[in-house]
Parts: C-alpha cells; sequence; structure tokens
C-alpha cells in the first residue's frame, strides 16, 4: 500500500458504515456510544501510553486526556481514518507531550538503528560456518505444527511472548504492538509513528525475531524435558 | 549478487520484507526459490507466521469497572461545558 492512497482502505465497507455510525451517535454525545469505545479501546490505549511515560498513573493519565480530546474533537472528525487510527493519533500525541515534559526522549524521528540493536534474527552459531554450505542451517528450526494448539495457546506460553515484548527497545516495542497486537497496516503506524515505510520494517523486523527467539527458546525447553 | 543463490543466513533477514511484499519481483523470486528447497528455511518463515498469530492472541484485558465508571462521570462533565 503507497503512503499516499488514503489510510484504511483494507477496511472493509461494512466495518466503515458501523465505523460511521459509531462517530455519528459520538458526535451526538451519545453515552453508550461513548462506552463501546472506551470498552473496544480504553485498555489497548493505556497499554501503548505506558511505554512512553514513567509511570502507571502518568499513562492513565495521559489516556483520560485522550478521551477529553475525543469528545472535544469528535465534531471535526472527518472519517479520513478509522476512528481506531484516529484515537491512536490523539493518544500519541498526548503521550509525547507528556513523556517531553517529563524529559524523557522520544526514539521515532531518529533512525531505526540509534537503539544499537543489529543482532541478527537468528544467533550466527545456528548457521554452518565455513565450508560450501557456508550460511545454511546448522540446527534446523522445528516446526511447530506438531505442538498441541493447547500448548501454544497456554497462558504461560503468552506470559513469555509478553515478557519477550516487554523487553523490547520502545521503538520496537510500539511498532510490533501496533502492527501485530492492535493489527494496524503498515502505512498506519508511519503515520501514527511519523517514521519512514523502511524504518517501521527494521523494527518490525528486529522485533518479530527477538519474540520468535524467546517463543523458539521456551518451546524447546518444554520438549526437552 | 543478484544471481547467486541466498543462504539461509541471508534469507532469514529478509523474511519481513518478504512478508510486508517489499523484496523487489527477483528479490522475492531468489527467496521463493531458497524455500522450495530449503526445509529449514521453510520452517523458520511458517515459526514466524505463528509467532504473528500468537501475538495477535495477546488483547488487552477489560476495563475495570471503576475506572469505567469514573470515566463515565467525566463524559457527562465534558458535555455539559
Ligand atoms: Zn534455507
Amino acid at each position: 500500500m503507497s503512503m499516499h492512497e488514503p489510510r484504511d482502505v483494507a477496511l472493509g465497507m461494512a466495518a466503515q458504515d458501523a465505523d460511521r455510525a459509531l462517530v455519528a451517535r459520538l458526535q451526538r454525545g451519545d453515552e453508550a456510544a461513548f462506552r463501546e469505545v472506551v470498552a473496544r479501546y480504553h485498555m489497548a490505549l493505556l497499554r501503548m501510553a505506558r511505554m512512553y511515560v514513567a509511570t502507571q498513573q502518568a499513562a492513565e493519565d495521559v489516556v483520560g486526556e485522550t478521551w477529553l480530546g475525543v469528545v472535544q474533537g469528535i465534531e471535526r472528525f472527518e472519517g479520513r481514518s478509522s476512528l481506531k487510527t484516529w484515537l491512536f493519533r490523539i493518544l500519541m500525541n498526548r503521550a509525547r507531550t507528556r513523556a517531553v515534559r517529563e524529559g524523557r526522549n522520544i526514539p521515532f524521528s531518529a533512525l531505526a538503528s540509534n537503539d544499537d540493536d543489529d543482532e541478527p534474527s537468528v544467533a550466527a552459531e545456528r548457521f554452518i560456518a565455513s565450508g560450501p554450505d557456508a550460511g545454511h542451517w546448522s540446527s534446523l528450526p522445528r516446526a511447530w505444527d506438531d505442538i498441541p494448539e493447547e500448548r501454544l495457546l497456554a497462558l504461560e506460553t503468552r506470559a513469555r511472548i509478553q515478557e519477550a515484548l516487554d523487553a523490547l527497545p520502545v521503538n520496537q516495542r510500539s511498532v510490533l504492538t501496533l502492527r501485530d497486537i492492535e493489527g494496524f497496516s503498515s502505512a498506519e503506524v508511519c503515520n501514527m509513528l511519523d517514521i519512514s515505510e523502511t524504518n517501521q520494517r527494521v523494527l518490525l523486523h528486529r522485533a518479530r525475531a527477538r519474540v520468535r527467539q524467546a517463543l523458539e527458546a521456551w518451546l524447546n525447553e518444554r520438549e526437552d524435558a | 549478487m543478484s544471481g547467486a543463490e541466498l543462504t539461509c543466513q541471508e534469507l532469514v533477514e529478509l523474511v519481513t520484507a518478504y512478508l510486508e511484499g517489499a523484496l523487489a519481483p527477483s528479490e522475492r523470486l531468489r527467496f521463493e526459490h531458497h524455500l522450495a528447497g530449503c526445509a529449514g528455511c521453510t520452517a523458520y518463515l511458517a515459526q514466524m507466521r505463528q509467532t504473528i498469530a500468537l501475538l495477535g492472541t495477546l488483547s488487552a484485558h477489560d476495563i475495570d469497572p471503576e475506572a469505567e465508571q469514573a470515566l463515565l462521570v467525566h463524559f457527562r462533565n465534558w458535555n455539559r461545558q
């Protein structure tokens, strides 16, 4: 998807209609509509805010300011992006303002390389170092297809994923959260974080590679036990 | 370098670009050509897809009822202003 296309072209017609109906109700000050968007997005906004500010309380303040911004701004919302994208953009603005006030450095306008993370996606030891087969797997990744779904979806497995996510640098964590947890498109994420497509992809690549490594370590450990 | 075969070590660094549809057509062909003959990289790509799917299950918890009530009180005040 090019950067110049209207955003959210991927959003289906039915979803667009539902979005528009919800926006119209919010514009009328409908409390049930407000409850609906709060139920749907409050915790996701809180998770996002928490990455940028020092405390849970500060994150809650930022989300509170976001909801105020929504109530005050909904009248002027024209539906050029989805409601969700608009919400997250407001949140990002409030979170950045707060982070600046806290004297925190927000790494987004800088290049991806500023987190000094040029570790490979897979450790070099996993590949043959020399000879005609150099660069090929010395220890093959195993297929996870034979792992029962209930184990893949077990709370413990998800706790490991969460741990790996929490250990990422904030710019990688933001991109991964927005893309793979919240389901935004790459164009939306570039727009929200004000980064280039390439930068976004590099951050996403590193973040996914770290999470896969953590999962592999966990699933292999279980297998060996 | 365009004609050379990819190594597995090179392929794993291209996985995101591949999944994002960001590889040039010739690079994409090289990627898929390697994949077709390599069980290790096929398993790696499948693991990456499963990782992405699992990340998608980390949805947020429900809002705490007290926090929801507090927000609704704010909402009524904001609307009155
Ligand atoms: Zn390979």
